[in-house]
């Protein structure tokens, strides 16, 4: 069973969004996407002030396995992509939901409904994950 | 595991397995207005013998002239080692390794050609080819797109003195990609990039400046200016080069402060024969961090899991085999007959060797346009060095007199008009090593004779 911390909201392309205090939110790729690509060994993270639509492509996943689109579950404008993926791409296998953040991002307009974790919890049990 | 095709009762378990008919239906859902059915202006198919004596016959048309024409492809004594090498039968393949335990000698010989063609430009990596020259400009023109992400603009200058079929060929490979390829003036006295043809772009959003050296007229750009003035604007540099040159001109990874970004170009100088324009090869070089978005193979050393070293594809994730629609590119493979003959040519020829050609060709064009600007009627158009092309100015149409010198068994040069109207009655020629002192007076004697035949007429 996967890891699917209960604060967060997802999505079913394997994302996450955590809300943070200052109105902007954080998004990752879950622990069960991280599973499923395999070690990664390189990460590129978008640009700050990158303005993004909701469903766009924003960052690049790369395992040993495969290369990976993640994309923006919201729209807005990006306030900071991770910088120490681009040394350490590692941690998001070692710790998805917290240190392996891909972006900072402030978001525009409507929130569109996401997943909750009982919601994801069902997907991946769906998927065989 | 035999390399064999499938019989016809293998065809029919297969489609027996999954439920459908024919093979034919498999692509049914192409619309039937899409498809070509049978192919238009192509004959029927002829026996060996038969197209044996044809193409026998069609050689024997071109004859052995006299070559003086460059223009993109040279022509350079090939040792005859090798091609005996480059054809046996280990070797004798166009086409890519996927399987890295069953080709670990051709994986190591891309890996050394990799390793030649990174120390050749100075640049940090290589992939293990490309199409040809023309192609490659349009890949690292995408390329460029993708690493550049400061810029947004997709805007590429390409000086007027870049190859034109290059320009074509990237505008024909990218345009439909939103890259916007936008021309810089060259001078007409220097045959180069215009000094200020860049101001108009200064606090401009511009994603790549690409700089031939030496440019299409054979002349040398002010490289290290062009690439500090662009690299200060966040704009990559992509270079294109020709290899011989590279081992008396400074390399593009030491052009500037920084470096070019990409190095591209044609390889078909480093033991490829002229044949009617290809097959050829070309050849793409790069910083590391742009590694992940140049496109093609490349070839990396490991070690297996008894830790004894090997060789393999690396960096697939990027490539369309897996990456699909999103790949670096899914209209690029690797020239590996080619590269394998260019790989042993540069074995052979060595730092030395390569420098030795390059002198040679530099001094044989420098000894033809003494020769050929004796003639009367006959200018060269452009001052200052050039490598191994001269662009001349001659007092009668350009295209008349080269079919007076074909008739005499040689080749010229290009004329100019075609691609540069306003250079006038002009023709770019070139001499490699392959030619003798009796070669130049031979060409200049005939030059004479075809100039004072047409004034007379």
């Amino acid at each position: 069973m996967s890891n699917v911390p209960s604060d967060l909201k997802y999505t079913k392309s394997h994302e996450w969004v955590r809300a943070l205090p200052d109105g902007t939110v954080e998004v990752g790729i879950t622990d069960h996407a991280q599973h499923a690509l395999g070690d990664l060994v390189f990460v590129e993270v978008p640009e700050a002030r990158r303005k993004l639509a909701a469903g766009e492509p924003f960052a690049v996943v790369e395992s040993v396995k495969a290369a990976s689109d993640v994309y923006s579950p919201i729209a807005g404008e990006v306030t900071e992509g991770n910088p120490a993926l681009a040394a350490q791409p590692e941690v998001i296998n070692s710790d998805a939901y917290g240190q392996g953040w891909l972006m900072r991002l402030r978001p525009s307009g409507a929130v569109p409904a996401l997943m909750t974790a009982a919601e994801y919890q069902k997907l991946v049990a769906e998927e065989g994950g | 595991m035999a390399f064999i095709p499938h019989t016809r009762e293998d065809v029919e378990a297969m489609l027996a397995a999954i439920g459908v008919g024919s093979i034919e239906q498999l692509f049914d859902e192409i619309p039937a207005n899409l498809r070509l059915g049978a192919l238009a202006g192509v004959p029927e198919s002829l026996s060996e013998m038969e197209i044996g004596r044809l193409m026998a016959e069609r050689a024997r048309l071109d004859g052995r002239p006299l070559c003086f024409i460059g223009a993109g492809a040279y022509e350079h004594h090939i040792p005859a080692a090798v091609w005996a090498i480059a054809t046996r039968g280990e070797f004798y393949s166009a086409y890519t390794p996927y399987q890295a335990e069953a080709s670990q000698g051709t994986l190591q010989l891309l890996y050394e050609y990799q390793t030649m063609m990174a120390s050749l430009t100075g640049m940090d990596v290589s992939n293990a080819s490309m199409y040809d020259g023309a192609s490659a400009m349009g890949e690292a023109s995408l390329m460029a797109v993708r690493a550049n992400r400061k810029s947004h603009s997709h805007r590429i200058l390409v000086p007027s003195t870049v190859h034109p079929h290059y320009r074509k060929t990237a505008a024909a490979v990218a345009g439909n990609q939103g890259l916007v390829f936008e021309e810089l003036p060259y001078s007409m006295e220097e045959g180069r990039i215009l000094p200020g043809a860049l101001d108009r772009y200064d606090g401009q959003d511009i994603t790549a400046l690409v700089i031939q050296q030496p440019n299409f007229f054979g002349r040398l750009e002010d490289v290290d200016a062009l690439c500090d003035w662009a690299h200060a604007r966040n704009i990559l540099v992509v270079a294109v080069v020709n290899p011989t040159s590279l081992a008396l001109l400074k390399p593009p990874g030491a052009w500037g402060t920084k470096g070019a970004d990409i190095a591209i170009g044609e390889g078909q100088p480093l033991g490829v024969p002229l044949s009617s324009g290809g097959p050829y090869f070309g050849f793409m070089t790069a910083r590391m961090e742009h590694v992940r978005q140049m496109p093609g193979r490349i070839v990396g050393r490991t070690v297996d899991a008894a830790g004894r070293a090997g060789f393999t594809l690396t960096l697939q994730a990027r490539e369309q085999h897996i990456r699909r629609a999103k790949a670096t590119s899914n209209i690029c493979t690797n020239q590996g007959l080619l590269v394998t003959a260019a790989t042993v040519y540069l074995s052979l020829m060595g730092p030395g060797g390569l420098e030795r050609v390059a002198a040679a060709s530099h001094a044989r064009t420098r000894e033809l346009t003494d020769a050929l600007t004796k003639v009367p009627g006959v200018r060269r158009l452009f001052r200052g060095p050039v490598f191994h092309e001269e662009a001349l100015a001659i007092d009668r149409p350009v295209a008349p007199v080269l079919e007076s010198l074909a008739a005499r068994g040689i080749v010229g040069g290009l004329d100019l008009s075609e691609h540069y109207p306003e250079l006038g009655q002009a023709l770019l020629v070139c001499a490699t090593e392959t030619k003798t002192t009796a070669d130049i007076e031979h060409y200049a004697n005939a030059l004479t004779e075809c100039l004072r035949a047409a004034r007379a007429a």
